[in-house]
């Protein structure tokens, strides 16, 4: 089922009656969920992706706007109704209930036409504990398992009524760097198995390009960008997206088009087509540095750090905005640190212009 | 298009059964606040209205519209109420003064200092705070008869001081602070009284204010102690003086007289905690059950 | 540390004399009164040694008049008043607006004096000559009454006795389950919305569960605290309860104890005994039953 944002905007009166400003947590969403798809909701804590969530569940009401489950309007639907699985951050396990109880839980709320037979809810439960691989901790309690485990029957519980739609919240932030691994390899192939449409919120934006099918960045409650992770890494539409992604992050620089050169302190560095003029802010991705003894941007060389296949350089320019550059090159190459200095030519498809106020991407094209 | 009116249907239930629910419970809250309330509305009207006006109401009036302060000059005049008053002042304020110095430095005795079988010691005082009132009141009774201390007010006040649970409650308070600033302090030359004076009492204060005030609505509230331990008027409490008030006090059937001394008697604990409203209701929470 | 042992009991000093003289020693002394028969206050002399006083008490119809009383009181007034306080404190936990003026009505009887309450209380239900007063004329209303609940009837009495003890204990447990209620983790009712759970299927398998312990507390404490009724009764009934029928087993023991019937501490050490172990056998009742419905986290 395919999930449609139209409009979406959710605004928290101020707690502060006299001084406060509203707080606008969403702030005119548009976009699709596709069908089927594992959908990643990126951005720094606060910028109001867990607000968009909680609008999915139903368990905050828009201020503006619509949701649309396939054809449906959803948008008024309490969250009792809507059909939505929902894994939350501290997994929200009944901790007076059983492994099993907890999984039982909402199927045991259906009624009506779609009430199961005790068999039938039994059956599904199992069904649903071996999709996570619990079926050995039915009966246990919730504190008796450790957190990756818990996840897993937060995970089931989500499931086991077959929802329309699963939300996870920061399904990894309470789990240690090893599980963590392990466990978004673990989303992504139950994710796959029942072909439901997913989406869930982190601020780790490894994590989400990694698994995500799309990603949706995010900024003080407004949209940045949505797209394929590689194509929003490629082609960051401001430098906001630009600097989130990737790691270690993008380098930005204070520079110049001056007479169809881009210009870093002095050093003319890239020949670009007409058209821009004056400053901008230039930001190269760490793999779009290649050594070169005549290449033109000489930064100052202060450290190499040899990893294995690859080299990071560490380098500074004063007209970096990071502390530090670092750029990464293929461990064939070898670096002189008694210099002091590092030349570096750039790979023009990992250089991106942005405007040096409004941080809007400026298309532009190398003169060949 | 079917659906669409499903999920209206579905929304409009919802909202309704809302609504419903909401207006049920305000209606509930409201009532019973009303029945909590009255009493004391009652009370204040009844104080206010003048003993003929009283006794010719055979359906008791709402509302009066000619109040008098009479009453409350029958109160201090024609009964002792400001000696019961005064009594219970200084009951109150030794009892609560002295449960202060036992619990604090038991309870620093506990928290800080090193002695051998502390554990035993304290788990003796836990198992304590299990031993009814009702029990040792017989004991002490006779106790405090032999030693000619009835109608007194350290017969009054002795066996009311200790309060097992209050040296628990600021023992675990004291535990809290840190050793770092203990020895510190020992660093500096501070001795023991000193530091429990200067550091451990400021740091712990919202404590003691706790249960300073929760002894005093116990010594205020007291009934059973007094009554046994006093059958001379001049050492009345308010609760014995309310019941003498009711049992032969302003000719027995001057209600409206007996409900201004009811008022004067509730009038400062209600204030009291108006004023310490949170810190009342939060110590009450941590454990406090009515005396 | 020898040194530091010695001044420690010092700081213990005060609280041990005070405890010893006016608890410990109290504590073992009511049992050896409770078996001391015949005994003379004034001479502070006894006839022997046996359990005479236990076997009076138990055939004195005053006694047993005051455990029927105590056991109806509790019967009535523990479940009716939990019951209550849950409905109340639910009901607070849902609203935002009012709320903390409702909690501070509703804590009010807390910090009144029982006994002066408990005469505005007479005097609403009391029928004299001159009125039937306000409960009866609230009565008529339902063309029902007059009755004297005061002086009248034995249910009349009880009714109003039960009614008062309710007004006067659920600050406490309202304030308790208030607390509780509100230590509940969001995130389960939320879990339990997204999962469509109705709202009384989440108060009773989500939040009943979740502060059963507190309502256990609540319960346990509220058995003990009804069976030691005691100056409510004197609020009402004034303080020869013997006479209005209404006394209670604690009632009894300072009966035996002091007053006009008094001066046989032997005979309320036995009452007070007998009480704190059918106190105890409750609590322990209480205690093996929440064991298998309490969830302890």
């Amino acid at each position: 089922m395919k999930v449609t944002l139209d409009h979406l905007t959710k605004v928290f009166p101020s707690r502060n009656r006299k001084t406060g400003k509203d707080v606008i947590a969403v702030n005119d969403f548009c976009f699709e969920i596709p069908d089927g798809k594992l959908v990643g909701l990126l951005g720094p804590s606060g910028c109001g992706k867990s607000t968009a969530l909680n609008l999915l569940c139903g368990l905050l009401k828009p201020t503006e706007g619509r949701i649309l489950f396939g054809d449906e309007d959803v948008t008024s639907l309490p969250a009792e109704n809507r059909g939505v699985g929902m894994v939350f951050q501290n997994y929200a396990l009944y901790p007076h209930l059983t492994v099993r109880q907890n999984i039982l839980f909402p199927l045991e709320n259906l009624k009506g036409k779609d009430k199961l037979s005790k068999e039938e809810m039994e059956r599904r439960a199992l069904e649903a504990a071996d999709l996570v691989q619990i079926r050995e901790l039915m009966d246990r309690k919730p504190n008796e398992l450790s957190g990756g485990q818990q996840q897993r029957v937060a995970i089931a519980r989500a499931l086991v009524k077959t929802p329309r739609l699963l939300l996870l919240d920061e399904p990894l932030s309470n789990l240690d760097a090893r599980l963590r691994l392990q466990t978004r390899e673990e989303i992504r192939r139950i994710q796959k198995e029942t072909c439901v449409t997913t989406v869930f919120v982190t601020h780790d934006q490894e994590e989400a390009m990694s698994i995500s099918d799309v990603i949706v960045v995010m900024k003080d409650g407004v949209l940045q960008q949505i797209g394929r992770p590689q194509e929003v890494y490629d082609q960051p539409v401001n430098l906001f997206v630009a600097k989130f992604l990737g790691t270690p992050p993008i380098n930005v620089f204070r520079a110049k088009v001056k007479d169809g050169w881009l210009t870093i302190g002095q050093q003319p560095v890239l020949a670009l087509e007409e058209g821009i003029e004056g400053d901008v802010m230039a930001a190269i991705r760490p793999e779009g540095f290649i050594l070169d003894e005549n290449g033109p941007l000489t930064c100052r060389l202060t450290e190499v750090e040899v990893m294995g296949r690859d080299i990071t350089v560490v380098s500074n320019h004063p007209d970096c905005e990071n502390v530090e550059i670092r750029s990464i090159i293929s461990s064939d190459e070898t670096v002189d640190l008694s210099s002091g200095s590092v030349q570096f030519a750039l790979k023009s498809h990992k250089v991106f212009l942005f405007h040096p106020e409004t941080g809007a991407r400026i298309p532009f094209r190398v003169k060949a | 298009m079917s659906q669409q009116t499903e999920f209206e249907r579905i929304e409009a239930a919802a909202l309704r059964r809302k609504r419903v629910v909401r207006t049920v419970t305000y209606v509930m809250l409201t009532l019973w606040a009303l029945v909590v309330l009255f009493p004391f509305y009652w009370m204040v009207l009844t104080s206010l209205k003048s003993y003929s006006s009283y006794n010719s109401e055979y359906i008791p009036q709402l509302y009066t519209l000619s109040p008098t302060l009479q009453n409350y000059e029958d109160a201090f005049t024609q009964v002792p109420l400001a000696g019961y008053f005064a009594n219970t002042l200084i009951f109150t304020l030794i009892t609560t003064a002295l449960m202060l110095a036992v619990t604090v430095l038991a309870a620093f005795a506990f928290a800080r200092l090193e002695f051998r079988g502390k554990n035993l010691v304290f788990t003796l005082f836990l198992a304590l705070m299990m031993i009814p009132n009702e029990l040792v009141v017989i004991t002490n009774f006779v106790t405090i008869t032999e030693l000619d201390l009835r109608n007194t007010f350290a017969g009054l006040i002795l066996p009311s001081v200790t309060s097992v649970f209050y040296i628990y409650l600021l023992r675990e308070n004291f535990a809290q602070i840190p050793d770092e600033l203990y020895y510190a302090a020992k660093v500096d030359g501070t001795s023991d009284l000193k530091y429990l004076l200067k550091v451990m009492i400021p740091i712990c204060r919202p404590t003691i204010v706790t249960i300073t005030i929760l002894k005093v609505i116990e010594c205020w509230n007291s009934y059973v102690w007094p009554r046994l331990i006093t059958d001379e008027e001049a050492y009345y409490l308010v609760s014995n003086g309310i019941q003498t008030i009711r049992e032969s006090g302003f000719g027995r059937e001057n209600i409206p007289a007996m409900m201004a001394a009811v008022v004067v008697i509730s009038v400062p604990l209600i204030i009291l905690f108006l004023v310490f409203r949170k810190k009342i209701m939060a110590g009450v929470a941590r454990g406090g059950v009515k005396g | 540390m020898e040194q530091q042992g010695k001044k420690a009991w010092l700081y213990l000093l005060p609280a041990i004399l005070f405890l010893g003289v006016f608890l410990v020693y109290p504590l073992i002394d009511v049992f050896i009164y409770s078996f001391e028969e015949g005994f003379n206050f004034a001479s502070q002399s006894y006839l022997g040694l046996g359990l005479y006083n236990y076997e009076y008490v138990l055939h004195d119809p005053y006694f047993l008049q005051a455990v029927k009383n105590t056991f109806i009181l509790v019967l009535i007034t523990v479940p009716l008043s939990t019951g209550i306080a849950l409905l109340i404190s639910v009901g607070l936990s849902s609203i935002e607006k009012l709320r903390e003026l409702y909690q501070t009505i509703y804590f009010l009887p807390y910090v009144t004096n029982t006994l002066a309450v408990g005469l505005v209380f007479m005097i609403l239900f009391k029928q004299t000559p001159y009125t039937d007063g306000l409960a009866n004329l609230i009565l008529s209303w339902f063309g029902a009454g007059p009755v004297d609940f005061i002086g009248g009837p034995y249910w009349a009495k009880m009714f109003v006795l039960c009614f008062y003890t309710i007004w006067i204990v659920l600050p406490f447990k309202i304030l308790i389950l208030t607390s509780a209620l509100a230590s509940v983790d969001q995130q389960y009712y939320n879990a339990a919305r997204v999962d469509g759970t109705p709202r009384l299927r989440i108060f009773t398998r989500i939040t009943l569960p979740l502060i059963s312990p507190t309502l256990f507390y609540l319960i346990i404490t509220g058995f003990i605290g009804a069976f030691k009724a005691y100056s409510d009764a004197v609020a009402l009934f004034g303080t020869d309860l013997n006479a209005a029928g209404m006394n209670t087993i604690v009632g009894y023991v300072y009966d035996m104890l002091y007053g006009s019937s008094g001066g046989y501490p032997s005979f309320a050490s036995a009452a007070a005994i007998i009480l704190f172990t059918i106190v105890l056998t409750i609590t322990c009742i209480n205690l093996l039953v929440s064991r298998k419905h309490v969830h302890y986290s």
